[in-house]
C-alpha cells in the first residue's frame, strides 16, 4: 500500500513519510511523560532497549561512514575512516570538545578528498 | 557554572536560553546545516526539511527518515527505523520528568516540552535542574531547547539552500558532520559497559547487515548486537557476582 502511494502521489508521498517521523519521534516523550512515576529505568527491561537503541544508532553511524549514500559516496573510504579516527583522537586529547573533534574530522575528510582531486 | 538560582521562573527561562546560545547552538546548528544539505540531496523540498526539523526534532531519526526515503525504502520500513532510532527518548523522557515536575504545573505542559527533549537538552538539564528551585527547572529547559530548536530551524533552511551555492567539498564536509558529532556524542558513553559493548558490536554489525538487506539491516542489528551486549553485560555482572537491579 505505502509503496503504491509513492507511485500514484508522488507530491503527497514525503509529507506522508515526515509525518510519520514526527508521530514514531513523539510518542516516545509522550509515553515517556505518562510512564515517568510509574516506570523504573533501572530495569531489565530498559536495560535491553538502552542496549538494543544503541547498537542499532552505532550501525547507523558506521553505515553512514562506510557505505553512505548521497555526496560522500564519491569521497575515499579510506579518507573517510582517517577523518574519524582523527576525529576521536582530536576530541579524546581536547577532554572531550566537540566543536574541535568535529572540525578536525571534517577538515581533515575535505583536505584528503581536495588534495587527491588537485595531486593524483 | 558558579551559579546555582534565578531570581524567578522567567529569569530562569532567559539563562537557559543564553546557555543554549553558545556552543550547543553552534555544534548542533552546523549539524542541522549538514541535515539541510543532506535534505536536498535526498530530493526533499525545502518545506519537507523544515517540517521534519519542526515535528519530528531528534537528529538520528531525521537522518535516518531521508535516507531511507532516498533509497525508497517502504513506510514501515521508514516507521520503524524512526521509531527504534528515538526509542532512546522514552528512558530519557522517563528520567528527565522527575526533575521537571513542580506541584500545581498543568499536566499538558509537560507533554508540550517533552517535544523538545533531545541529547544535548537533556544532557544539560539532567546536570543543571538538580541545583534549581522547581518553579525554575521547566522553565530553564523549555528555555534552552526551544532555543535550541529555533536555531536548528534556521540552519536546516540555511542547509538546504548552501547545499546549491558551496562548492561540492563543503557540502561534503556539512553532510559529514553528521556521523562524526554523533560518533563522539556517543564516545562519551564508552565508560558505561552496556553502552561500549553495543555501541561496538553495533558499529561493526551494522554495514553489514545493511549489505545483506538494506530495508532491515539496521533494525536486525539493534536487535541482534543490542541483545548481544545485554546479555554478556549479564553475564559479566553475573560472574563478578553482582545482583541484578
Amino acid at each position: 500500500m505505502p509503496e503504491a502511494w509513492s507511485e500514484a502521489w508522488p507530491g503527497i508521498w514525503p509529507w506522508i513519510v515526515v509525518l510519520t517521523g514526527a508521530v514514531a519521534t513523539y510518542v516516545w516523550r509522550g509515553m515517556g511523560v505518562a510512564l515517568s512515576d510509574r516506570i523504573n529505568p533501572e530495569g531489565q527491561l530498559f536495560q535491553w532497549i538502552g542496549a538494543v537503541t544503541y547498537a542499532f544508532l552505532a550501525g547507523l553511524i558506521a553505515r553512514l561512514i562506510v557505505l553512505p549514500v548521497g555526496p560522500l559516496e564519491a569521497t575515499a573510504l579510506t579518507d573517510r575512516l582517517a577523518a574519524s579516527v582523527v576525529a576521536l583522537a582530536i576530541f579524546l586529547a581536547t577532554r572531550r570538545n566537540l566543536l574541535l573533534g568535529v572540525g578536525a574530522g571534517v577538515s581533515v575528510l575535505v583536505l584528503l578528498t581536495v588534495g587527491r582531486v588537485t595531486w593524483l | 557554572m558558579a551559579e546555582s538560582a534565578y531570581r524567578s521562573p522567567r529569569a530562569a527561562a532567559l539563562g537557559g536560553m543564553r546557555a543554549s546560545l553558545g556552543m550547543p547552538a553552534v555544534i548542533l546548528g552546523a549539524s542541522y546545516l549538514g541535515f539541510g544539505s543532506l535534505c536536498r540531496e535526498a530530493g526533499f523540498s525545502l518545506w519537507l526539511g523544515f517540517a521534519s526539523t519542526a515535528t519530528g526534532w531528534a537528529l538520528p531519526g531525521q537522518i535516518a527518515l531521508v535516507e531511507l526515503y532516498a533509497v525508497g525504502a517502504s513506510l514501515l520500513a521508514i516507521g520503524s527505523a524512526v521509531a527504534l532510532t528515538n526509542a532512546r527518548l522514552l528512558p530519557m523522557t522517563v528520567a528527565l520528568m522527575p526533575l521537571l515536575r513542580h506541584p500545581g504545573t498543568p499536566r499538558w505542559r509537560y507533554y508540550f516540552f517533552a517535544h523538545f527533549i533531545a541529547i544535548t537538552g537533556w544532557t544539560i538539564a539532567m546536570q543543571r535542574c538538580p541545583d534549581l528551585p522547581t518553579d525554575q527547572r521547566l522553565p530553564y529547559f523549555a528555555g534552552f531547547a526551544m532555543t535550541l530548536w529555533s536555531v536548528t530551524l534556521a540552519a536546516t533552511g540555511f542547509g538546504f539552500v548552501l547545499a546549491s551555492l558551496v562548492p561540492d567539498y563543503i557540502t561534503l564536509g556539512l553532510v559529514f558532520l553528521n556521523p562524526i558529532y554523533f560518533m563522539l556524542v556517543f564516545a562519551a558513553d564508552f565508560r558505561h559497559r552496556i553502552r561500549a559493548l553495543a555501541l561496538g558490536l553495533g558499529a561493526v554489525t551494522g554495514p553489514f547487515l545493511h549489505l545483506v538487506d538494506p530495508d532491515w539491516g539496521l533494525l536486525a542489528t539493534g536487535l541482534l548486537a543490542g541483545s548481544a551486549a545485554f546479555l554478556v553485560d549479564r553475564a559479566l555482572d553475573a560472574r563478578a557476582g553482582r545482583p541484578h537491579a
